[in-house]
């Protein structure tokens, strides 16, 4: 287990919208250490980019409100000044985005791109293109100084995910983000570039924080997993507490979601219900409205946060999760 | 794969009429101002008081002026700064035009607020009248002249590019750039700019026409080009008196002129339905 990197502490946004604030995400704590793969994991409108958007002050700006801590290398993300910021984007903390496909400029080579991220640093021409075409290799870019000459357009899906990973890579970031990184991608993309990945925080003690839906992509790469629900953590624990124990009706009914070989369960579960807005003043449990075992008392008052190991654990009143 | 998309492009530039007539055009104004000397028989000032106001004939194909200037050579030397008009106009514009518009779209908020308004009430004042203003006020010359006209016409720039910058700033690469530590300036004019270059393009060649034509109207007035400048706007005006007598002091000149902006409008609108998508689409 290396040395700690990031330390969010209690971190809350709001979305300023018509009739007050809208309650993204609200008190989120979690730490990665170097060479770690972190999943956080929820549904469509969990917050969870808008997390790891906050972290590099991505966030569309004016009517969002973060308040807490974002702790990267003993300074606060959230406080860092422009310029400041600009500096730690790519160079320090690399991001890949969800969609590869609108995801590179249309105008240049992708090589171009890559090299002209390496080249900010300070380094000449002919080196970075030596560079970008290591990086190709290292994302096992098939026939790579050739398609360093091509067009974003010329490219695939899974080869335009490999560009950007090998541009956010560039430069050697110690947290790589990567906010859903295959959903647009079909699935033996996704296997290679879950590899990619791995092989990376491997080879370089990368720290990685993958934002994701998926919890089978979670049992593949994560070491440690954060459930989000509702701008809220839910559980967290490592991927084997999580997984052999999970506590949180939220987390097993993600887990029961999950396409499986064996049809024992029949249909494919789902959870009724969305996400719900939470504006204003708002008690109990964001999962009430569509929890199976939600009682009174789920509604009236905030669920306490459980201890069940050192690194388990998980806010809800019941005890045993889904048995 | 193949078949590069700048190859492409030239291949349905072939294939547009408008376009290849305009090019054509404006390719034969260019030829004549770069060889203007070759060109022209006579110096664009040579007076002769022995050939006064001599219709067209062999010696003299479009005649003479009330100096005893050869018409044709002053018309063939004034292609010069109708295209210095159009080079220096257009680049101005360009200038002032891109830089507000890309300020404008990508930080958006008060700024965006203030240039849209100083675009839109641009807009609302006649632009010749304010043209006219400008010159009063800065003095008359051709180059005081283009700063007028490019001061009304900055705003059309501005507001394309403005609209186009706001659409692309928030699509995925805009957000790939930022994260990867791209400074504001270098999204601006890295990111942004070479993705509406066409627009651009588009743009610059629907206002050249117009440049031209307003730049040799304040000629006309008697507020561009002084004599004994071969300007085209400045010849005309200078025709009035000997309207009767020698008319084709003034429609020579005109005719120039019709030539040159018509083959610079069809040019302009061919490169719209060449490079402008959703108008391909349509």
């Amino acid at each position: 287990m290396g040395e700690k990197l990031l330390k969010v502490e209690n971190l809350c946004i709001d979305y300023k919208v018509k009739d007050g604030y809208l309650s993204a995400v609200n008190n989120v704590n979690f730490e990665l250490r170097r060479g770690e793969i972190l999943a956080i994991v929820g549904e469509s409108g969990c917050g969870k980019s808008t997390v790891a958007h906050s972290l590099l002050q991505l966030l569309a700006g004016g009517n969002a409100k973060v308040t807490g801590k974002a702790i990267f290398n003993d300074r606060n993300l959230l406080e860092l000044k422009r310029q400041e910021i600009e500096k730690v984007r790519g160079r320090e903390i690399g991001m890949i985005f969800q969609n590869p496909l609108d995801s590179l400029n249309p105008v240049y080579t992708t090589g171009w791109q890559v090299a002209e991220g390496i080249e900010l640093d300070g380094v000449s021409k002919e080196e970075a293109w030596k560079r970008v075409i290591e990086l190709y290799k290292d994302v096992k870019m098939p026939d790579a100084e050739s398609r360093a000459k091509s067009f974003p357009h010329e490219l695939s899906g899974g080869m335009r995910q490999r560009v950007m990973i090998a541009m956010m890579l560039a430069r050697r970031p110690e947290l790589l983000i990567a906010d859903e990184p295959t959903t647009a991608l079909d699935v033996t993309i996704e296997a290679q570039i879950l590899r990619i990945i791995k092989a990376l925080r491997d080879d370089f003690d990368t720290a990685v924080m993958m934002i994701t839906h998926n919890f089978g992509l979670v049992a593949e790469v994560a070491d440690f997993v954060v459930v989000m629900y509702a701008g809220h953590v839910v559980e967290t624990g490592t991927v084997f507490d999580i997984f052999d124990e999970p506590k949180h009706p939220y987390t097993s009914l993600l887990m029961k979601a999950l396409p499986r070989i064996k049809k024992t369960e029949g249909r494919l579960q789902t959870i009724d219900g969305s996400v719900p807005r939470i504006t204003g003043d708002f008690v109990g449990c964001r999962f009430a409205n569509r929890c199976p075992y939600a009682t009174e008392q789920c509604r009236t008052q905030e669920p306490p946060l459980v201890q069940v190991s050192g690194t388990h654990s998980y806010s809800c009143f019941r005890e045993g999760g889904d048995k | 794969m193949n078949q590069s998309p700048i190859k492409e492009f030239f291949t349905s530039c072939y294939k547009n009429v408008n376009f290849m007539i305009g090019f054509i055009m404006v390719l034969s104004v260019i030829v004549v101002a770069i060889f203007a000397n070759q060109i022209a028989p006579y110096g664009y000032d040579a007076a002769d008081p022995t050939s006064i106001l001599l219709a067209p004939s062999g010696e003299h194909l479009f005649g003479t002026d009330n100096m005893g200037r050869d018409l044709f050579s002053r018309i063939v030397y004034g292609t010069r700064i109708t295209l210095q008009v159009a080079l220096i106009g257009a680049g101005l514009q360009l200038v002032i035009g891109v830089t507000l518009g890309l300020l404008s779209g990508y930080f958006g908020g008060p700024l965006d607020k203030g240039l849209t308004f100083l675009a839109d009430l641009t807009y609302c004042i006649p632009g010749l009248i304010m043209a006219l203003a400008v010159v009063t006020i800065i003095g008359s010359g051709l180059t005081n002249a283009i700063i007028a006209i490019s001061i009304v016409n900055w705003a059309s720039y501005t507001r394309m590019v403005r609209a186009k910058t706001m659409s692309i700033r928030n699509q995925a690469f805009i957000e790939t750039g930022i994260s990867f530590g791209e400074s504001s300036r270098s999204i601006m004019f890295r990111y942004i700019l070479p993705n509406i270059v066409p627009v651009i393009i588009v743009t610059v060649s629907m206002q050249l026409p117009g440049t031209i034509m307003s730049t040799t109207t304040l000629s006309f007035l008697g507020v561009g080009s002084m004599p004994p400048s071969p300007d085209w706007g400045l010849m005309v005006s200078e025709s009035i008196d000997y309207i009767a007598r020698g008319p084709w002091m003034c429609i020579f000149p005109g005719l120039a002129l019709v030539y040159t902006v018509f083959g610079f409008n069809i040019l302009g609108e061919g490169l719209r339905d060449l490079l402008d998508v959703r108008m391909k689409s349509q």
